[in-house]
């Protein structure tokens, strides 16, 4: 295993020291095999114990450590420091308010997710005696994909809208939203459209693109929201041309 | 922190919101509308460690498997120390639980028919185990945190550090936490506490929990007065990444990949789980199918005759995959493709891919009954941070995702009752006092000076010491070292300055006090290791080689001291209708 | 009370120049200008038609000027850069699921300039040119 040094380069924020965000570096020796975390974890163990971030567990599945890593949306478990020069500079997620460190404001995000009622809203009447919902694995495959959302945030920090338009509803919940539609044991499509299908929610995204680029999950959001507006499309031609057609 | 502390008033708290925390917490909304709920958390619901649970949840659904079966299969996999009316309730509740979530929207994976797929797990002889590709615990946490987004009185405190219970007049009353945020301790005014905080795997250094998990709820109540039960089982999974612990689900052995050491031999076929089974075809409940327990102990054997692969980061045995093909790793283990990818550069498609047991779970925990009730009245645990004890000496694969489902409703619907059973009144004046006193503790911690100890040295201490003598094989010897060992670090943890004296979000000092909590488990599990003089699941003494049902068919209560060593107790096992037996992993059983 | 979020603000008119991809974006949007600069001029042409024959044999000559070659030259190249763009995006927006899997996106994509293709030689054909 070989060993390389690095300076990283970390924006520091202390409401109760610091007027504003400010920079600091630290020489950290890294292993081959490290990711940012780590490179972070050493400094908060052995340089400098005053840093705060937020992360858990390290596979990417838990969404905790999203950060700027050189720029670009990142979690940090999953930036290999191979893959960067030899100076890599880590901020808190842009678009959202820095606590303190590399620690966001999350309120704005977590407020939004409950407001499209991402929970099933049942499409009949089934009661758990009657068993399970048939869902062919066709049927999954449909909306499998938008389960995916970890929730890291890292599609509202590439979003531009979002930063211009801080009432956009933004990516994830409007993808969450939509893995609901499309779940064949849904029934509250309508209900979700009053939340989803409005100005500041599908109708503010330009379809730009970078919060799929992002994803660490893959989860394509922007073509979620794609899908909404064509699907709200669709229902303003057919209530306004063809009205006597029931939905 | 300021001088005036804010007073949350609610009729129940719940500490943790993973898995068992939020099934609780929709129990509870479900079925008392209008009743205040407080769900308190230090991360986020959708960071608990309950998302990288892979393999799946255990539930009796297909024709052919039974209850009786899924009983017997715990029972002998946990060596016969789990509670036989506790596993009852258990397997008989599975279903409904599994099916409920099906109801909340949970992406199980599908038979071609619609119907809900299971896959074969450790140590169960029937295919029994719901999965969402190998994700599962990601979906189960996702869906009941979705899901409990439309329950009004479900108020969350996310991002709340508890440091405290606060017990008067011999009841827990409610609880102090830290806003972390602004640094400020609050106190929650509770009839009834349910704490679902999980394990407390950080303890040592190869692990595959998160970071969070530091059983800061298993020593609020060991602190408290609750004794933990059975903390010296302790699980190694046999198929953690070497570089960082991350986890490999048991799905990749269910679903047919074979372990190999270093000559290519599928050695546990040396260990009782033979004989061999043909490649690609797993055989249920023997070779790669056989519980965590003796995989993790046939490596350690391995290892001393030298069969093991080397690697930077020690000694591995070889997962091998590559005969299930590029289209099934796919669809039913595409994240153990895209971990062992990014993080060992092995594709499983093409390549061996090395792996060592790495501490997962822990079977013990807070002391509960079958209600999910503490012996202090208003106090109530569920998940892994509980020891009902369903798990026993060892735990199979896929059941403690149902545990959590199981013993969190149970939990919920416990403390419903208790609370309301008769109006407490609490005495305000004596809670305040008590929080008061948690206050003042922090502030001392805050204004200490001239400290020499650093939290991750003796972090590092400690996990060494775990590591080494209370791991798969444990001697008298080691675990009297490592109780000193502990002591010494509880003396100097006391010993600790905090570098950053500021409010906000301010994580050296909640990592101290995770600290602190580590080191109060840790000393448990080595006491209850150092008592038990036998050899039984997942504790192993060189010492004592053998089980020995006449002295050790039973619970170890450890009780914590403030400064002495805890006393360790005993309880009764219940027996139902399996008595101790053999555990036969041959092929032979069938 | 200790907290003060500190709010990085985004500057309105320059943001898409902080990163590859906003430009590309930006790239993609405005690139529908000069679509709109071709429709204005068959409207032109239009309008040149119904004056007359004069009129519009003028209007002819000067598309075959110099100037006028380079503006249709710059047209197509934005044009193709924007239709380009945005088929490239078409799958996303309208998946298409045959069975259990997902319709490649190379073949909706492709679909896409097909049926342009198919386009463009009814267009040659009505024209005369074919």
């Amino acid at each position: 295993m070989s060993e390389r040094r690095i300076e990283l380069e970390v924006l520091r924020y202390s409401p109760e020291r610091d007027r504003e965000p400010r920079f600091q570096s630290y020489t950290v020796p890294c292993l081959d095999e490290w990711v940012v975390l780590d490179a972070l974890n050493h400094v908060k163990d052995h340089l400098d114990t005053t840093l705060s971030y937020r992360w858990s567990c390290h596979m990417a599945v838990c969404g905790s450590c999203g950060m700027m890593v050189n720029g670009e949306p990142t979690l940090a478990c999953k930036a290999f420091v191979r893959d960067y020069p030899d100076r890599i500079r880590v901020e808190p997620l842009a678009n959202f308010p820095i606590e303190r460190d590399l620690v966001t404001v999350m309120d704005d995000f977590m407020e939004k997710l409950a407001r499209v009622k991402p929970w099933l809203i049942p499409g009949e009447d089934k009661t758990l005696g009657s068993g399970e919902h048939r869902q062919t694995p066709a049927e999954l495959k449909r909306f499998k994909q938008y389960t995916m959302c970890i929730n890291c945030m890292l599609c509202y920090s590439a979003c531009p809208e979002y930063g211009l338009v801080p009432e956009f509803l933004g990516p994830a919940a409007i993808a969450l939203a939509h893995r609901y539609n499309l779940d064949s044991r849904d029934g509250g499509r309508a209900e979700r459209q009053e939340i989803i299908a409005r100005d500041e929610a599908v109708w503010q995204c330009s379809f730009v693109g970078a919060c799929s680029e992002v994803c660490p999950k893959h989860v394509d959001p922007a073509g979620a929201l794609q899908q909404v507006k064509l699907a709200s499309t669709v229902d303003w031609y057919r209530e306004h041309l063809l009205p006597w057609v029931k939905k | 922190m300021g001088s005036t502390m804010e007073t949350i008033r609610t009729d129940v708290a719940i500490l943790g919101a993973g898995g068992a925390g939020l099934r609780a917490a929709i129990a509870l909304a479900e079925n008392a509308p209008g009743l205040r709920i407080a769900l308190i958390s230090k991360v986020y619901p959708m960071r608990s460690h309950t998302c990288a649970a892979e393999g799946g949840a255990a539930g009796v659904i297909k024709p052919g498997d039974s209850l009786e079966q899924h009983f017997d299969d715990t029972v002998s996999g946990g060596d016969w120390l789990c509670d036989q009316d506790a596993v009852e309730a258990f397997v008989d509740e599975a279903p409904g639980e599994l099916l409920q979530l099906e109801h909340w929207g949970c992406p199980w994976s599908r038979e071609p028919d619609g119907s809900v797929a299971v896959r074969p797990f450790g140590g169960m002889k029937r295919e029994r185990t719901w999965y969402a590709a190998d994700k599962s615990g990601f979906h189960i946490l996702h869906t009941l945190f979705q899901t409990s987004l439309k329950h009004a009185s479900i108020r969350r405190f996310d991002e709340y550090f508890a440091t405290d219970l606060l017990v008067d007049d011999g009841r827990c009353q409610g609880l102090t936490a830290i806003e972390m945020r602004t640094g400020q301790l609050k106190l929650f005014q509770a009839p009834a506490v349910i704490i679902a905080t999980g394990g407390a795997g950080r303890m040592f250094r190869f692990n595959t929990n998160g970071a969070i998990k530091t059983g800061d709820g298993m020593a609020m109540a060991y602190r408290a007065g609750v004794p933990l039960k059975d903390m010296e089982f302790v699980q190694y999974h046999p198929t953690g990444l070497p570089s960082t612990g991350i986890l490999l689900t048991e799905g990749c052995r269910g679903e047919g990949g074979i372990m190999l050491n270093r000559h290519g031999r599928r050695y546990l076929q040396d260990y009782g789980m033979g004989p061999e089974t043909p490649v690609g075809r797993p055989v249920l409940k023997t070779m790669e199918l056989g519980p965590r327990d003796r995989l993790s102990q046939a490596f350690w054997h391995e290892q001393k005759k030298g069969n093991t692969v080397e690697t930077p980061w020690g000694d591995c045995v070889l997962l091998d995959m590559r005969h299930l093909g590029e289209k099934l790793i796919d669809e039913r283990l595409p994240f153990v493709r895209e971990l062992a990818t990014s993080y060992l550069g092995k594709d499983p498609v093409t390549d061996l891919v090395p792996v060592r047991p790495t501490v997962h779970y822990m079977m013990g925990g807070i002391h509960t009954d079958i209600a999910a009730a503490t012996p202090l009245p208003g106090l109530f645990a569920a998940g892994e941070c509980a020891c009902v004890s369903i798990n026993g000496a060892n735990r199979l694969g896929s059941n403690s995702l149902t545990d959590l489902l199981v013993f969190g409703r149970r939990a919920a619907l416990s403390a419903l009752d208790y609370v309301r059973a008769a109006p407490r009144v609490a005495n305000e004046a004596t809670l305040a006092a008590l929080a008061k006193a948690a206050q003042t503790r922090m502030r001392l911690l805050f204004e200490k000076t001239g400290g020499t100890e650093s939290i991750a040295g003796l972090r590092a201490k400690m996990m060494d010491i775990m590591e080494e003598q209370a791991g798969i094989y444990r001697t008298g010897d080691g675990l009297e070292k490592a109780r000193a060992a502990l002591n010494e670090l509880r003396r100097r943890h006391a010993g600790i300055e905090l570098n950053d004296k500021t409010n906000v979000y301010n994580t050296e000092w909640l990592q101290c006090l995770e600290l602190k909590s580590l080191l109060d488990c840790a000393e448990a599990v080595v006491a209850a290791a150092l008592a038990r003089r036998e050899s039984r699941g997942a504790h192993q003494r060189l010492d004592y080689t053998e089980r020995d049902d006449r002295n050790y068919l039973k619970h170890s209560l450890a009780h914590h001291h403030p400064t002495d060593a805890p006393r360790i107790g005993t309880l009764d096992v219940v027996i139902t209708r399996s008595q101790p037996g053999v555990r036969d992993y041959s092929g032979a059983h069938r | 009370m200790s907290r003060r979020p500190y709010v990085r603000e985004m500057p309105t008119t320059h943001w898409f120049l902080r990163q590859p991809r906003y430009l590309r974006y930006m790239a993609r949007e405005v690139t529908c200008v000069f679509i709109g600069a071709y429709a204005v001029l068959l409207v032109i042409a239009l309008a040149r038609l119904a004056e007359g024959r004069e009129a519009y044999e003028g209007f002819l000559r000067a598309l075959g000027s110099t100037a006028g070659i380079a503006f249709q030259v710059v047209v197509l190249a934005f044009a193709l850069y924007h239709t380009v763009s945005w088929f490239s995006v078409t799958p996303k927006a309208m998946p298409i699921q045959r069975g259990e899997e997902f319709v490649p996106g190379g073949v909706i994509i492709g679909a896409h300039y097909a049926g342009w293709i198919a386009l463009s030689i009814v267009v040659l054909v009505l024209a005369g040119v074919l």
